[in-house]
């Protein structure tokens, strides 16, 4: 089986990113912009498996394998966060959360 | 008992350690045993290592307490030295230290900072004798600060008052200024020793150096200037009448009979550096006579009685320079000695005086007090006879007879030395005699609101007979050729030779001598008793002078005209520090961008990933376009 070209695998890594960016970038509900983190988080994990499997090597896949237990970590973290979030301030809206000034 | 030489510094110490870290807790009783307690025991420790120094028959006592720091060639020990020279010294310290101690249990009894006063006292009479006793010169100059520091403390020790403050703070800066030559001629000594061990350079330096050296003349020169600062010599005078701002106990002990005379102490420590300096040691003559005669003059115009001690205490130290320069070092020591009874006995007793009469310091508004005041009147009157040098009967007399003999005889001596003296001598009964007749007779002009106890007055008393009695452990040839005081420091300091069959003239110059001190004692008897109003025409006849000696010669307006009016002028020139602007800019902008960046953590998330993500296309950008 041919593989993928790369520039191919890397351009739909950089679309997925791009996308993941501007929907936290706009996005004001603190769910979805994990979720977007999320796909940047998967996108970089996307671009590391097509560039291992160009030069046929498995770091890109050990770097996927790193960058999943750590998008499991961080969700855990993030969910709490934004359990407490709720809690203190009754709505998911990040900018009610300014006056943290964090 | 002479192992417990080391006890004799450090009981002082311990005191002044427990009264400082107890602050004002302890009763007025603890903290006069304590503060008294502590110098009377050092003084008893005195006699019994001075027992015990005298029966063994040694030349010197070295303890070698630790050693204090090491840095190349330098090895500096903690110890202690007793010799003839400062066994003498360690005995007027801690003796008249303790009287006056005594004294000021009573003097300051109602005063706030009771034990602030006796915790500074007895540092200074620790760093006192640590100088005295030292064996190096770096341990000498631990002390010789430490009595500086001390010096001040008192000077201001009424500190709410802004001049005393000024006072102190005067008298810190100008003998600073000697300090630093002091300073220098020791790292002097040591580049040419390599050692700062006073023994050591004493035994080196006249194999080292010829007569007239110029290496020994600089540092005779330098060493001077340190002497000079601390015990108020021309041209470093200035300092000592304003420092009669402290309380009088203080002026006692510290501006009269102990720390001013610690030039003398130093010099006379390293005469043998100055026998090889001879133009060195020739200034310290002249310097002596000079300034003996202008502060003698001042002191004739003064009208606090404070501060005619003050300038009469300049005058005497210039005797005993005058007698260190024509090598008559007991001379000068044994003077310095009677120095110390005489002048802390007149000061302690104008203290009381002050006293009595609520704080008055103006002589013209005493008088009179010679039947209120008997105890005091006595005791100062034998003081006063002591300073004037009154023939026969006095220590005084005996101490300055033996420096303007061998002024006059000495083979250093000349005759300009010796007219000086002779002036001075004059100078002297007359002031002493002024301010006996304007204090104690007449009409009384202030009544008085205490009478002095005990406490007061026993010392007073000491002191007398000691003022009185002192003189005749040394008698001159011609008065039965008695020399206790010399034999006993004969071994440290050589006797002056005299100039060829000039021992004849003994007599005449004792008579003169006498006959002058007594001639003033007349002059001042007919100016100030019989015809007052004689007094007051030479006054007014002669009021530029009389104002010009007034003000000590103007030294005072003259520094302040040559060093502190430029400095303030610089200083107002440079009033926003040229150096600093530089640093001040380096504030002035990390506070703008500080106050730039502040804005932007306004706590929107969504604002702090845009910069990041700006950031990072910015880095990305610059990275694609400058290559490597």
């Amino acid at each position: 089986m041919n593989a993928l070209p790369i520039d191919m695998g890397l351009l739909l890594a950089g679309v997925l990113f791009t996308l993941g960016l501007i929907s936290v970038l706009i996005r004001r509900n603190i769910i979805f912009m994990l979720i977007s983190v999320e796909i940047m988080l998967n996108a970089a994990g996307l671009a590391f498996i097509v560039a291992g499997s160009r030069w046929a090597q498995a770091d890109g896949q050990v770097m996927f394998i790193f960058i999943l237990t750590m998008a499991a970590a961080e969700v855990s973290v993030g969910l709490a966060l934004i359990l407490q979030i709720y809690h203190q301030l009754k709505t998911l809206d990040s900018d009610a959360a300014d006056k943290m000034n964090g | 008992m002479i192992k417990l030489l080391w006890l004799i510094p450090t009981l002082p110490f311990l005191g002044a350690l427990i009264l400082i870290l107890t602050g004002s807790r302890l009763s007025w009783r603890i903290a006069a045993c304590i503060g008294a307690g502590s110098i009377g025991l050092a003084a008893i420790l005195t006699i019994l290592v001075g027992y015990d120094f005298l029966a063994s028959g040694k030349e010197a006592y070295l303890h070698v307490a630790w050693n204090w720091f090491q840095a190349g060639d330098l090895s500096t020990t903690f110890s202690f030295y007793l010799d003839s020279l400062s066994m003498v010294f360690i005995f007027v310290i801690t003796f008249v230290g303790f009287l006056i101690h005594i004294y000021s249990i009573e003097f300051m009894q109602e005063d706030e900072g009771f034990s602030r006063f006796f915790a500074y006292l007895n540092l200074f009479v620790c760093s006192m004798l640590i100088l005295v006793l030292a064996d190096n010169l770096v341990l000498l100059y631990l002390g010789w600060e430490g009595v500086g520091l001390c010096s001040y403390l008192l000077i201001g020790f009424w500190y709410t008052e802004e001049k005393n403050g000024y006072a102190a703070r005067k008298a810190f800066i100008i003998t600073r200024v000697g300090d630093t030559a002091m300073a220098v001629g020791l790292f002097l000594l040591f580049t040419v020793f390599h050692t700062l061990n006073i023994q050591d350079i004493l035994t080196q330096a006249p194999l080292l150096w010829t007569t007239g050296a110029s290496m020994a003349v600089v540092i005779g020169f330098l060493l001077l200037g340190g002497a000079v600062g601390k015990s108020a010599q021309l041209p470093l005078q200035t300092w000592l009448p304003d420092a009669m701002a402290g309380p009088s106990p203080v002026s006692a002990l510290i501006h009269a009979a102990t720390m001013v005379t610690a030039g003398v102490y130093l010099i006379t420590r390293m005469h043998i550096v100055y026998e090889l300096a001879p133009l060195a040691q020739l200034w310290v003559g002249i310097i002596g006579a000079i300034t003996l005669l202008i502060a003698g003059f001042s002191a004739l115009t003064q009208f606090d009685l404070k501060r005619v001690l003050a300038y009469s205490t300049i005058s005497q130290i210039g005797y005993m320079f005058l007698a260190m320069g024509v090598g008559a070092w007991s001379a000068a020591i044994f003077h310095f000695m009677i120095h110390a009874f005489f002048k802390a006995l007149l000061f302690l007793a104008a203290g009381a005086i002050i006293m009595a009469l609520h704080h008055e310091h103006d002589m013209f508004r005493m008088g009179g007090l010679k039947n209120k005041l008997p105890v005091i009147y006595w005791t100062f009157l034998i003081g006063a006879a002591s300073l004037a040098a009154l023939p026969f009967v006095t220590a005084g007399f005996y101490s300055k007879d033996q420096i303007l003999w061998l002024a006059w005889a000495g083979e250093k001596g000349n005759l300009w030395f010796f007219l000086a003296a002779l002036t001075g001598a004059v100078v002297t009964a007359v002031y002493t005699f002024r301010m006996v007749f304007i204090t104690f007779f007449g009409e009384a002009k202030t009544k008085i609101s205490h009478v002095p106890g005990m406490r007061i007055t026993v010392p007073l008393m000491v002191l007398a007979a000691l003022s009185f009695a002192g003189g005749f452990i040394e008698l001159p040839h011609t008065l039965g050729h008695f020399t206790l005081f010399s034999d006993y420091l004969s071994p440290l300091l050589p006797a002056v030779t005299l100039k060829e069959g000039i021992e004849t003239t003994e007599w005449t110059i004792q008579l003169v001598t006498a006959v002058l001190a007594l001639g003033g004692l007349y002059l001042t008897y007919i100016l100030y008793v019989k015809q007052p109003q004689l007094s007051n025409e030479i006054k007014s006849s002669t009021f530029e002078l009389h104002q010009f000696w007034f003000r000590g010669w103007d030294f005072d307006a003259l520094y302040n005209f040559v060093f502190v009016r430029p400095f303030v002028f610089l200083s107002r020139i440079n009033k926003n520090d040229v150096i600093d602007q530089f640093y001040t800019g380096l504030v002035q902008i990390t506070e703008y961008f500080n106050s730039a960046f502040v804005k932007t953590q306004n706590g929107v998330l969504r604002w702090y990933v845009m910069s990041i993500v700006v950031g990072a296309i910015l880095i990305l950008t610059i990275s694609l376009f400058v290559q490597p």
